[in-house]
């Protein structure tokens, strides 16, 4: 099993923007099919965060999809957006509408380049205002925050 | 996350992509403003009015020597911006951590269907 330990790196290249990129140990091919195959989203899209229920994938130019997630907190959360280009296995621009907040949209550039059978796959995710972009970090917060206070926790506790 | 405004604010001050250049070249070391508006090839007085509202924020110190006042970084109100980003960051990373396993699965598959194209020859197949 592929074990890396790579973490997914987050910029803010401008204002509006933010830029997470990641690198797998595989081909490309093989990233793009686990990037865009509604039975393999179902298994990675949730994080930590809870259980996807639904991912719906119509891939082609103005085709749409959709994304359930049933948190572990109780409640259901869902994107959904639309196909602007494709260009597989290297290149997926769509939007994304978080469902809970439909006024912002985000258009989602994502590319992948294969070197030496590693694949560096990112994602430049732009969003209409910084108030939305800030509110897109903000919701990493949810899951994120409680577990790096409890992590914090644990380090004040062995210090005693 | 409540905001101030762009002059007591790292996150307003780092918003302006010329402010991010002086950032950068701050890194490498302290700066006069005369090495600043050469590098960036910006007029003086858009660069003075740069620098600042990275003062007036903390992220540069300044220091007068004769008749050239020198810049240098102070990175220490960065830390609220990399601090706000770590729980966003994390959920990626966990989000990413999956899509391995998933990949992993895959290239086992591949593997054992070698010549197989039919079968996971998708990534290859004109569009």
């Amino acid at each position: 099993m592929a074990t890396t330990t790579n973490s997914a790196k987050v910029t803010l290249p401008t204002d509006t923007q933010i830029l997470i990129t990641r690198e797998f140990d595989a081909p490309r091919h093989l990233v793009w099919k686990a990037y865009t195959t509604p039975d393999l989203i179902a298994r990675w899209w949730g994080g930590s965060h809870g259980k996807v229920t639904s991912a719906e994938v119509d891939l082609r130019v103005g085709g749409t999809w959709r994304y359930v997630l049933a948190a572990n907190e109780g409640f259901e959360v869902a994107f959904h957006g639309e196909y602007q280009e494709i260009s597989a296995p290297d290149r997926l621009v769509n939007t994304e509408i978080y469902e809970g907040a439909p006024e912002g949209v985000g258009v989602v550039t994502t590319t992948l380049t294969e070197a030496g059978g590693r694949t560096t796959l990112t994602q430049l995710c732009e969003y209409g205002t910084r108030e939305v972009r800030d509110a897109v970090i903000d919701s990493g917060m949810e899951g994120g925050m409680q577990e790096s206070m409890d992590a914090l926790e644990q380090v004040a506790v062995s210090l005693r | 996350m409540a905001r101030a405004a762009t002059t007591t604010d790292a996150f307003n001050a780092v918003a302006e992509p010329r402010r991010r250049e002086i950032l950068d070249l701050l890194a490498g070391g302290e700066r006069s403003v005369t090495e600043l508006v050469e590098s960036l090839g910006l007029s003086q007085p858009l660069v003075s009015k740069h620098l600042r509202v990275l003062r007036e924020v903390g992220l540069v110190r300044v220091r007068d020597e004769g008749r050239q006042r020198f810049y240098r970084l102070n990175a220490g109100p960065l830390r609220s911006i990399a601090t706000w980003l770590v729980p966003f960051e994390r959920a990626m990373s966990e989000r990413f951590d999956l899509m391995d396993d998933v990949i992993a699965e895959l290239k086992a598959q591949e593997d054992d269907t070698h010549g197989d194209d039919d079968q996971l020859g998708e990534g290859h197949a004109p569009d």
